[in-house]
């Protein structure tokens, strides 16, 4: 009787055992997760953004694949974990240029500090007295749709001289890029140099550039188009090959834009409102759109990415004294707002705001705000407590 | 522990060869001595109490077991869908190459075949109980599951987390060394000390991007070269009281890296020590069992590292099996339907970070219920339920994962 029911009991486990999405934990939210694709993407664009997605999520180099000898990160998703925003543990520090122009310790390490090393190999260490700042990785999704704003978009935007009076200018960064890059459509040049947009000086001129750069300066990956190894000088074979870093690039320009949650929220609307009221939409631009990008999922479409993509004087607070191509030390780029209420998923459950990290709020990051934002960061000061939640409740549901 | 193909056709004459000859003789056990046998046994005796194992009549017996199952895995709400694996086959071969002296080979063919390592390969020479010589490919007598990891001996299709993915197991190294037992009473004393190849420092260079002992399995020449060049000891002290249990302490380690090339000092020398505690019983009134391990690993990485590599790793797994239902079913006059439960828990990187004085994460925690259905001791029939989450280094929100496993595991 009882072994009867012992087998019974088994045979009922077996449809369960069919069934097996019972008591397997539920799917994520779309709109609470940063990875994954843009819509609309064909088939085979689907397939190369999983390429992209396996050498950026799942290849960590090694002494037999060729990390270093010097190096800051052993994989792309080391320091940009679920595409989000990087963690302090994994900033990097980069040094040597005071003033718009050329690094002055190319010869010593510079710009980027090596601070890793292979066994057997010494790390670089910062040269005494060298002007220098420390960087935390910015959240890496819907890159593709700031990569095809149209420069003239970036040039309608600026206000280099202020001629608008409102205290805040803004400029693009002209600045020369290497010669493997080819134009974006419509790309403006100027004195032989380009308008650059991406990494928080803006000082990149497009994504195979960031992800050629972030292979050899990060990751100490020879490439073809970054041959040289960043421990000799000397130039080497690639590490790794132009399919994978183009299928990277591809990957990076089809990341989805992050999905912004309670929209519906009074407060987050007010929250809205009120950004909008106390200027902070002037360098946060809440929408820009596309020009042409034979990619069609991104090809002229409109996003809401709360950045102009301009360089700023950001005062003397977040002045580190180091600076990249032709900005100026005390200038950063507006970052992209987007994404940031989720930026504690990938920093260990925590805030870690500004190019450094330094900031441990949404609040505390306003806060730091000076030189043009100065007015508007008074203007948030003057609000009162129901309003500056309002504000902070409408940037965490971006 | 790879071997080239060369040398597993060579594995696979012998095996023929010996089919042919009519030398197999899988011999049956006496239950009643068997269990008998079982009070005496300590968990590094797990080598030779292999049921289709006999040393007595024959020169040479042939025995083995075969794991396969199914599994569904659901990972954050995304599957993969339902997969069939024959995990593993292993082969054993035994010798008595005269009295007292015994040689035992353990051949582990994995995914089809494309890999095949030895576990084990090694001559004991019986000299005293208290004192064995053991030489060739010895498994390091380090935790309860090391030595003892034959898939019918337990109730889940899964290995422990950290005896697979923090120890390393099945590790095994070429070295020699001694073990041997005592009985007073109620009471079993063993030990075993070997001296061995070591770990390389792909501990600390892999593509876990963490230290991770079983990285070092993926090198070249194990069995041949040593790459740091000073042999690992590992040692195990086991006392049992045939009426409480068994507990076991035992330690691994030694020097990992390649410190010195042609006689010059090229990197500092590191060391790595690995401490576990096992242990083991059967409560009495219940038939309940209980198995389980704890294990630390210290490693000492470069200066020029960051956290990225632990120097601090612990773990622990532990089963509990319920028999509730022992009879004869159908023809089987022994079989057992049991209830299990499992629980695994492995941090890779036990500390704060510097940056931050936040919690390094890189840790697993999970849960497996199990049923089994063993119609004899030595064919296991099994469905698994496991839960899990698991942090990155960065302490993130955990991802969680469930697996539906249904399987078997027999000797033959
Ligand atoms: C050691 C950590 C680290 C590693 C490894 C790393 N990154 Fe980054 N990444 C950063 C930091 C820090 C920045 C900001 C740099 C700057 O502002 O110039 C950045 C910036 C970027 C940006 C620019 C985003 C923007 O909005 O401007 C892209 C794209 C990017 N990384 C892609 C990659 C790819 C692809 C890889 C792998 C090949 C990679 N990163 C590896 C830390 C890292
Ligand atoms: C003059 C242009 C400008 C204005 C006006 C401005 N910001 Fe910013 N904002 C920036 C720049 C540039 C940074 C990056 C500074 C850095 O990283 O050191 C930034 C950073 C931030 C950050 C941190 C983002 C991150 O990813 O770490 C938040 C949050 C933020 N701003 C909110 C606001 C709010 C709210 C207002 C209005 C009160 C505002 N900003 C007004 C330019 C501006």
């Amino acid at each position: 009787m009882r072994m009867k029911s012992y087998l019974l009991g088994s045979l009922l486990l077996l449809p369960l055992f069919f069934s097996c999405e019972v008591l397997a934990p539920q799917e994520p939210e779309e709109y609470e997760l940063l990875d994954g694709p843009v819509e609309d993407l064909t088939m085979a664009e689907a397939k190369r953004f999983i390429k992209g997605d396996v050498a950026f999520n799942d290849q960590i180099f090694t002494v037999e694949t060729g990390l270093g000898p010097i190096f800051t990160g052993t994989s792309c998703v080391s320091c940009h974990a679920g595409d989000g925003k990087g963690h302090p543990f994994v900033k990097f520090t980069r040094f040597g240029q005071s003033f718009p122009g050329v690094n002055e310790y190319l010869k010593q390490g510079g710009p980027q500090l090596q601070n890793r090393a292979i066994p057997g190999y010494e790390p670089e260490t910062l040269p005494p007295g060298a002007a220098h700042t420390d960087l935390i990785a910015p959240i890496v999704t819907g890159l593709g749709f700031l990569d095809a704003v149209r420069d003239q978009d970036l040039i309608d935007m600026s206000d280099p001289d202020d001629l608008d009076g409102d205290g805040i200018s803004g400029r693009v960064h002209w600045n020369t890029r290497p010669d493997y890059v080819s134009d974006r459509p419509e790309t403006i040049s100027k004195d032989g140099k380009y308008i650059t947009r991406f990494g928080k000086k803006g000082k990149m001129y497009d994504l195979l550039h960031q992800t050629a750069d972030a292979y050899n300066q990060d990751i100490g990956i020879t490439s073809y188009f970054e041959p040289y190894d960043t421990y000799s000088g000397d130039k080497m074979p690639s590490e790794i090959d132009r399919q994978t870093i183009s299928d990277v690039v591809f990957y990076l320009k089809t990341l989805k834009a992050p999905i912004p949650r309670d929209q519906d929220d009074p407060d987050v609307m007010a929250g809205k409102a009120l950004f909008g009221d106390i200027q902070c939409a002037a360098c946060h631009k809440p929408t820009l759109s596309t020009g042409y990008s034979p990619i069609e999922a991104i090809s002229y479409k409109e996003f809401h990415p709360y950045t102009d993509l301009l360089l700023h004087d950001m005062g003397p607070e977040l002045d580190d004294g180091y600076t990249e191509g032709y900005a100026h030390s005390y200038e950063w780029k507006t970052p992209p707002l987007w994404g940031i209420g989720l930026a504690k998923d990938s920093q260990g459950g925590q805030y870690f705001l500004l190019h450094d990290g330094r900031a441990n709020s949404i609040e505390e990051a306003i806060l730091y705000h000076g030189g043009e934002a100065e007015n508007s960061k008074n203007l948030y000061r003057g609000l009162s407590q129901i309003e500056k939640d309002q504000v902070l409740k409408f940037i965490e549901s971006l | 522990m790879k071997i080239s193909t060369l040398n597993f056709l060579k594995t696979n004459l012998i095996i023929i060869a010996l089919f042919c000859f009519g030398l197999v003789n899988a011999q049956e056990e006496d239950p009643e001595k068997s269990k008998e046998k079982n009070e005496q046994e300590l968990n590094m005796d797990a080598v030779f109490s292999r049921p289709t194992l006999s040393f007595d009549k024959v020169p040479v017996t042939v025995g083995g077991y075969l794991e396969a199952n199914t599994m569904h895995r659901t990972e954050e709400g995304i599957t993969d869908g339902l997969s069939f694996q024959a995990r593993r086959l292993t082969i054993f071969m035994a010798a008595s190459i005269s009295e007292r002296i015994k040689f035992l080979t353990e051949i582990e063919f994995e995914d089809g075949g494309k890999e095949v390592a030895i576990e084990f390969a090694a001559l004991d020479v019986a000299f005293h109980p208290l004192f064995n010589f053991r030489g060739g490919i010895v498994m390091n007598p380090i935790g309860a599951f090391n030595e003892n990891h034959d898939g019918p001996k337990w109730e889940f299709v899964e290995r422990p987390d950290v005896a697979v993915n923090m120890l390393a197991a099945t590790l095994s190294n070429a070295g020699f060394g001694m073990y041997g037992k005592t009985y007073s009473g109620n009471w079993i004393f063993g030990y075993e000390a070997y001296l061995t190849n070591g770990f390389s420092s792909r501990i600390i260079s892999n593509e876990e991007d963490k230290t991770y002992l079983p990285a070092h399995k993926d090198g070249d020449n194990l069995f041949e070269d040593n790459f740091s060049g000073k042999a690992m000891f590992s040692g195990k002290l086991a006392i049992k009281n045939r009426k409480i249990g068994e507990i076991g302490i035992s330690y691994m380690g030694g020097t990992y890296n390649k410190f010195e090339d042609d006689g010059e000092e090229v990197e500092d020398q590191a060391k790595v020590d690995v401490f576990a505690i096992d242990w083991n019983t059967t409560i009495k009134a219940t038939g309940t069992y209980i198995v389980g391990e704890a294990a630390w690993i210290w490693a000492e990485t470069p200066d020029t590292y960051t956290q990225q590599y632990g120097n601090k790793q612990r773990g622990v797994f532990m089963d509990i099996v319920q028999p509730v239902y022992k009879n004869k079913i159908f023809e089987w006059e022994d079989a057992t339907f049991n209830v299990a439960a499992r629980f695994d828990y492995v941090d890779w990187n036990v500390g704060r970070f510097k940056e931050t004085n936040t919690k390094i994460g890189d840790q697993i925690l999970a849960v497996t219920p199990g049923i089994s259905f063993r119609p004899t001791p030595k064919t296991v029939f099994r469905i698994n339920y496991r839960y899990e989450w698991k942090t990155d280094i960065l302490n993130n929100p955990a991802e969680r994962a469930a697996t539906w496993y249904m399987g078997f595991s027999s000797y033959f």
